[in-house]
């Protein structure tokens, strides 16, 4: 059923994870920034490096994970190195997927407990080209351009409602190849 | 630099640094909400900056170099032992140079030095609950943030501003965050919120003993509270540096005898130091006295 459960992962557990954790924080912290992260993983193929780096930096034992049909075959891999318990979209601390889920149907928090909302960890084409979005918000001196090839055709309105649910609402992780970037619920996001 | 042998990098084990990241995650998308967190016990008391250790050992990478200020100061004993706690458990590079440092571990004050982008505060925080004077309860201030119902916070103001004339609140003095989250700053002087407002570098709060943390995102909006007619102030002593002249630095009063002889230095001692170096004096320098 799954393959690729035996391949490595992090070469050194402590520096990489730590390498790879700091690229996500610096991605959040400046949404719509592409930071590297992944080099020299080798993950099952269904899985890029930097996607590969996320997970093993921030899912483990004390959290869930959701995985998309389209990535069922590193389930396998994901259990052996992270170990999460899999639960379902709608409960889910973390979401892996490819095709971007419907975000209102996710865990979004509550209002007293807004840091419980989904993580969701979408796995792209390209970051860098493709559509072009701008953004705005915490994080940004100015607003600027995003452009993503793999998000869906009407992925700013879908943001925008995401977006008035703030301080509740999804966070999210974007991955391709050895790259990564992320767009926190507190970023606004527009056509163009 | 040599590592002790025995420890994990950076102290804390892998488990407990990956809960204290997916937190600050969640606490960057979110400015000013506070999160809670595992907090560990650490080889030093609650109270002597074990939040902010946390934060920082979660944080801190082999390519960091690292800089602990304590009210302003490289040199007191708070400052001196976290730095030598990072530099023997993972083996960092430190500095007191505030443009030489990657990551920032601060108690009661902001550099006064602009930090950069590339630039990571991380600030010790005793209470993180701004509302903590007013309203004991955790469950109800909790709620209160959840509806962003701070009415209480500027009830205070006022009422300080009717008994007082202004508000009297001169460090630890409230903010809204991101136009949401009411937030402590921790106990920085008020003459240091402005600092916080559009920042280049990101911050991150820690507090070991309430174990909450959280952060401000770089370029997010800070402003401390105040009314219309009562705008807020920063304040400073009306006195030059003693060392380096400074007028506009945030300065320490240093008792120097028992006659009421008083001296005024820049609480920011790199800030002091770099000054001096490029030829200021003040008014109290060895120079200056040589000249008299």
């Amino acid at each position: 059923m799954t393959t690729g459960t035996d391949l490595p992962g992090f070469a050194d557990p402590v520096l990489d994870a730590q390498s790879a954790f700091r690229a996500v924080l610096a991605a959040l912290s400046c949404p719509g920034s592409i930071h590297d992260a992944g080099a020299g993983l080798t993950p099952p193929a269904s899985l890029a490096p930097a996607t590969a780096a996320v997970l093993l930096a921030l899912v483990d034992g004390e959290t869930s994970l959701a995985i998309a049909p389209t990535l069922q075959p590193a389930a396998g891999w994901i259990a052996f190195h992270c170990g999460p318990e899999i639960a379902t979209t709608t409960l889910a601390g973390f979401v892996l997927a490819e095709a971007l889920p419907n975000l209102a149907a996710l865990d979004t928090g509550s209002d007293e407990v807004p840091e419980r909302a989904a993580t969701v960890i979408l796995q792209v084409a390209a970051l860098g080209s493709g559509a072009s979005y701008t953004l705005a918000g915490p994080g940004l001196q100015h607003p600027t351009k995003f452009a993503v090839n793999g998000l869906p055709v009407d992925f700013a309105a879908r943001w925008t409602a995401n977006r008035a649910l703030y301080p509740r609402g999804i966070d999210l992780i974007l991955c391709a190849g050895g790259r990564l970037a992320a767009l926190p619920r507190s970023v606004t996001v527009g056509e163009g | 630099m040599s590592t002790m042998e025995g420890y994990n990098f950076a102290y804390l084990d892998e488990q407990t640094k990956r809960m204290i990241r997916r937190a600050l995650l969640k606490a960057v998308a979110i400015p000013g909400h506070q999160i809670p967190f595992g907090s560990r016990e650490m080889p030093l008391p609650y109270g002597w900056g074990t939040g902010g250790i946390q934060v920082t050992a979660a944080v801190l990478g082999p390519q960091d170099v690292l800089k602990v200020i304590d009210q302003g100061a490289d040199d007191t004993t708070n400052a001196v032992s976290i730095r030598r706690f990072f530099a023997r458990t993972a083996g960092v590079a430190t500095t007191t140079d505030t443009s030489a440092a990657s990551v920032i571990q601060t108690r009661h004050r902001i550099p006064e030095k602009p930090l950069r982008e590339d630039q990571i505060i991380v600030y010790q925080v005793p209470q993180p609950e701004p509302l903590s004077r007013l309203e004991p309860s955790r469950a109800e201030t909790r709620r209160m943030h959840a509806l962003a119902e701070y009415g209480l916070m500027h009830v205070k103001l006022y009422e300080d501003i009717t008994r007082f004339g202004h508000v009297a609140i001169s460090y630890d003095y409230p903010v809204m965050v991101n136009g949401r989250h009411l937030m402590a700053p921790s106990p920085i002087p008020a003459f240091d919120n402005p600092k916080m407002h559009q920042m280049a570098a990101l911050q991150l709060f820690g507090a070991g003993r309430e174990k909450r943390l959280y952060a401000i995102p770089p370029y997010t909006s800070v402003v401390s509270l105040d009314f219309d007619d009562h705008p807020f102030r920063t304040t400073r002593a009306p006195h030059a540096c003693g060392l380096c002249g400074a007028t506009d630095s945030y300065l320490d009063e240093v008792v120097t005898d028992d006659q009421g002889g008083r001296l005024y230095v820049c609480s920011d001692t790199d800030h002091c130091e770099t000054r001096r170096e490029a030829g200021h004096t003040g008014s109290e320098s060895p120079l200056q006295e040589a000249a008299q």
